[in-house]
């Protein structure tokens, strides 16, 4: 067990970091991502309201859809990143658990009268990630849909979403529920538990960002390589906080960029690792599925097409690497 | 054959007029898979104490420290291309190096009862 977000989070379960990644990608596995926030939003003008603070499209989602957003400051910086969905009546929020705290005030803020953010902590949240996964719990919906509907008689709302590259499952749970649930889905063929640590190396191959590590505050969607988030006409309006500075950086070109980075031989460079030639890497391990080091970080704008030779300097020795396409892995998502 | 152990989680093992030197089995259980190993030239000279070697897993980076002064005589080169030896076998085929040692060795180092005690007292 490790702490993580205040919470204490357990990194592997008996098959280890490497036998439950390798799992996750040939049949499913479970994780427990309680630790998530969860919350609505309810009322007339609600997807309008939380436009103030992000590009994503939120009023253009259809009902059953859910979308990968940023929420900014006034600089353009990544306040976080989350996913919202339309479920009808109502938008479906879940940010992350080390920026709860953060997330909800700064909505809460902007709120017109009528539009009501209310925080969901007594909902847990289980992903079952896998391409097993759709066999287990046969469902309609395409990646990125999402709908109410029942597992194992449970009330749940599950997404065709995930953070690890592969098919399957969000599933928000009543926390009284959730035990029972998650005995449930282990208890299915195949099935295995998954700890943190397979659910990083398993974004990190997907080359999804982890807030703190790869995006910040200080960090804007244009550098992160996250432009494809801002909605088609959101970047005709430019009417959200921080636009100013994202079309600047659109216009100019960011000064530095995210990139998918391969270190040379078997040596993982961790997060920190600085590059030479000015950049860091934001997250590094190695890639079990990839079998060898993957890291992502940034780097000059000059340094940043694929296949430059890059030098990280690992434990003071230089450990050559090159810029590499992301994701490592490639997507298997039921679009 | 005498095997002690240091409060770093590593063993070392006589071996002729050498001290053959790997990770324990609590170490590399903590560690988790290990996928790198960085070994020391044959022919350094180190003090009891240094980082001479590192160990990553996909959890972590690790230092292995020299446990006793003098000179690495050998290194296990299989470790390079099959890190996951330390992983099956920590306390044979996985060993790390082989230290010729230059004068009386340290006085904190444990035998197994104590190693058992202090990895409880640590958990």
């Amino acid at each position: 067990m490790v702490p993580f977000a205040g919470y204490a989070m357990p990194v592997q379960y008996t098959l280890g970091i490497m036998g439950e990644h390798l799992h996750c990608r040939s049949a499913a596995a479970l994780f427990d991502v309680s630790h998530m926030g969860q919350a609505e939003l309810l009322g007339d003008g609600a997807a309008a309201a939380l436009e103030r603070l992000t590009p994503a499209d939120v009023q253009g989602l259809k009902p059953g859809r859910q979308r990968y957003g940023l929420l900014l400051n006034a600089a353009g910086g990544i306040v976080d990143d989350f996913m919202v969905a339309n479920l009808g009546d109502r938008l479906f929020l879940v940010v992350n658990a080390s920026r709860k705290q953060v997330d909800l005030p700064l909505i809460e803020s902007v709120l017109p009268a009528g539009v009501t953010l209310r925080p969901l902590p007594d909902r847990a949240l289980l992903a079952l990630q896998g391409p097993a996964v759709a066999a287990l719990i046969p469902t309609a919906m395409s990646f990125m849909g999402i709908q109410p509907m029942e597992i194992a008689g449970l009330p749940v709302i599950a997404s065709r979403s995930g953070y690890t590259g592969e098919d399957g499952l969000e599933i928000s749970v009543a926390a009284e529920d959730a035990e029972r649930l998650a005995r449930h889905l282990l208890s299915l063929p195949g099935v295995q538990p998954a700890g943190l640590g397979a659910r990083d190396s398993l974004r990190l191959e997907a080359g999804l960002c982890l807030y703190g590590n790869d995006l910040d505050e200080t960090t804007n969607p244009v550098e992160a390589a996250l432009t494809w988030s801002i909605g088609k006409r959101r970047k005709l309006a430019w009417d959200f906080t921080g636009a100013e500075a994202v079309r600047e950086a659109l216009d100019h070109g960011p000064e530095r960029i995210r990139v998918g980075i391969r270190p040379e031989g078997r040596q993982p460079a961790r997060g920190g690792t600085p590059i030479h030639g000015g950049g860091t890497v934001t997250s590094g391990g190695f890639g079990p599925s990839v079998n060898g080091p993957v890291a992502m970080g940034y780097v000059p704008r000059a340094l940043a097409a694929d296949g430059t030779a890059l030098t990280l300097e690992v434990r003071g020795k230089p450990l050559p690497a090159r810029v590499a396409p992301l994701p490592f892995t490639p997507h298997r998502y039921a679009r | 054959m005498t095997t002690k152990f240091t409060k770093d989680h590593e063993w070392l093992r006589q071996d002729g007029e050498a001290w053959t030197v790997g990770i324990t089995d609590h170490a590399q259980n903590a560690l988790g898979d290990v996928v790198f190993v960085d070994l020391p030239e044959p022919g350094r000279v180190v003090e009891a104490g240094e980082a001479i070697a590192v160990v990553e897993s996909v959890k972590a980076a690790s230092d292995v420290y020299a446990p006793i002064a003098g000179k690495v005589v050998e290194v296990n080169a299989a470790l390079v291309d099959d890190p996951a030896l330390i992983n099956q076998s920590p306390t044979d085929a996985g060993w790390f190096f082989r230290i010729a040692p230059s004068g009386a060795l340290p006085d904190d180092l444990m035998d197994s009862d104590a190693y058992a005690r202090h990895v409880e007292s640590a958990t």
